[in-house]
């Protein structure tokens, strides 16, 4: 790293349970260091509601409806670079778990026939975004750079990654960093 | 050891013994070939081709190559390993692996290969196949979404448990495993949780019931060292001599 301009990093979750950003928080007092080279715009941690130009956007979590078809679309119109973190952004991972059943019945279930539901209307306000058929990894959406897998990556996984992206090395992981759980 | 045949792997002298393939004399000689489908204890199927070589010129599957004296095998180029790669990846998008609820996670071959090879991602659409479970079994369940269709649980119900319990059906993307009873479950076959099919399967398809966690995870065999650096540990029986058959 040289020179005093420093990356800007926008960070997500769509289908996922923030477990891939708590991890990121996990790599503690590092963190110190690695804002010596990178500022936050779009982010849970800024909550910053729109993502500005970045160097490097991060997303965590799958595609599970019409709002993440939109978001992820717009962090790739607006970073330079696009890194999918933990199972969910690559494989679909938990959330992708419904994907054999069908959509219309798993409304029905929630909403309609659990004790105390029945009755119940399943939720159709225009504000909630609608919900795809499946759910899917982002890489299917958009194209995507760079995946750090995991469920969730250790603080250590990216912390490797983060260290060899900012030297413009293409990121490796040893024997004990990658992870499919 | 100066009469001994000797064929060239990447660029170092491997002596093999006759009958030996080019992975088992390779593994023999603690040099790793990557490979899925291949074990030591049973005829060597060729089905997964993660053990392309170039020998010679030509690609060929290693675990039914036969050595030959005097052969150029090229193995741990960027090519070759691209190529697996892609392999592992296919197989990653073809089934459903999810590998954070799967309780061979850690003793998984598949997920092992992907570590090795640096496999970060499918790559490809997934396939999201519908393959439901057999939990039918008292003391053992089937997750077919896991299944790599490696032929190990058809091989060893056939040849050591002399039981036919397993056995694959359809062709192409439909092709799947499935167990031989009129039912098609599990409960109705005469499998016994001590058989050798189910001491094989390389990723977590047949599982024990009641038996999750035995060893924790990130104390698991993978979690220790990597697949590549376990390989002889897995080396033919019979090559390596009575040292480790004993």
């Amino acid at each position: 790293m040289t020179g005093k301009t420093k990356f800007k990093v926008a960070t997500t979750s769509l289908a996922g349970c923030f477990g891939c950003h708590m991890s990121f928080l996990d790599i503690d007092e590092r963190l110190f260091e690695l804002l010596e080279h990178i500022e936050f715009d779009r982010s849970p941690f800024t909550d910053i509601k729109t993502v500005g130009p970045c160097d490097f956007g991060i997303i965590e979590g799958g595609v599970c409806n019409a709002e993440n078809v939109h978001v992820l679309r717009e962090f790739r119109r607006r970073c330079k670079t696009l890194v999918a973190i933990g199972a969910c952004a690559i494989t679909g991972g938990l959330p992708a778990q419904r994907n054999h059943l069908d959509l219309a019945d798993c409304l029905r279930e929630v909403y309609q026939t659990e004790p105390g539901t029945e009755g119940g209307r399943i939720p159709d306000d225009p504000e909630l975004p609608l919900p795809l058929d499946k759910v899917h990894p982002i890489h299917e959406v958009v194209r995507v750079d760079y995946f750090i897998p995991g469920c969730p990556p250790s603080a250590d996984t990216i912390w490797k990654f983060f260290n060899d992206l900012l030297a413009g090395r293409t990121p490796t992981y040893p024997h004990g960093l990658i992870r499919y759980d | 050891m100066t009469d001994q045949p000797t064929f060239t792997l990447d660029g170092e002298e491997i002596p093999f013994a006759e009958g030996q393939t080019v992975l088992q004399a390779a593994l023999t000689a603690d040099v790793y070939i990557p490979h899925l489908c291949y074990h030591p204890e049973f005829k060597p199927h060729g089905s997964c081709k993660v053990c392309t070589i170039r020998a010679d010129g030509r690609n060929a599957a290693a675990c039914t190559l036969p050595a030959r004296a005097g052969m150029a095998v090229e193995s741990a180029s960027d090519a070759l390993n691209g190529l697996r790669k892609v392999l592992v990846q296919m197989l990653f998008a073809e089934g459903n692996h999810f590998c954070p609820a799967c309780e061979a996670s850690g003793d998984c071959q598949l997920q092992a290969l992907g570590y090795d090879l640096q496999v970060t991602t499918a790559g490809f659409r997934h396939f999201y196949p519908v393959r439901p479970v057999d939990a039918s079994h008292p003391e053992l369940w089937l997750d077919f979404n896991r299944c790599i269709l490696c032929e190990l649980c058809v091989r060893a119900s056939n040849e050591v448990d002399g039981k036919s319990v397993f056995g694959l059906s359809g062709r192409g993307a439909g092709k799947h495993l499935i167990v031989n009873a009129l039912s098609g479950r599990l409960a109705d076959t005469d499998i016994a949780v001590t058989d050798k099919a189910v001491e094989v399967c390389p990723v977590g398809v047949i599982l024990k019931k009641r038996d999750g966690f035995a060893v924790p995870i990130g104390q698991r065999r993978f979690d220790r060292s990597p697949i590549s650096a376990q390989a002889a540990r897995d080396a033919p029986r019979a090559a390596r001599g009575s040292k480790e058959d004993a």
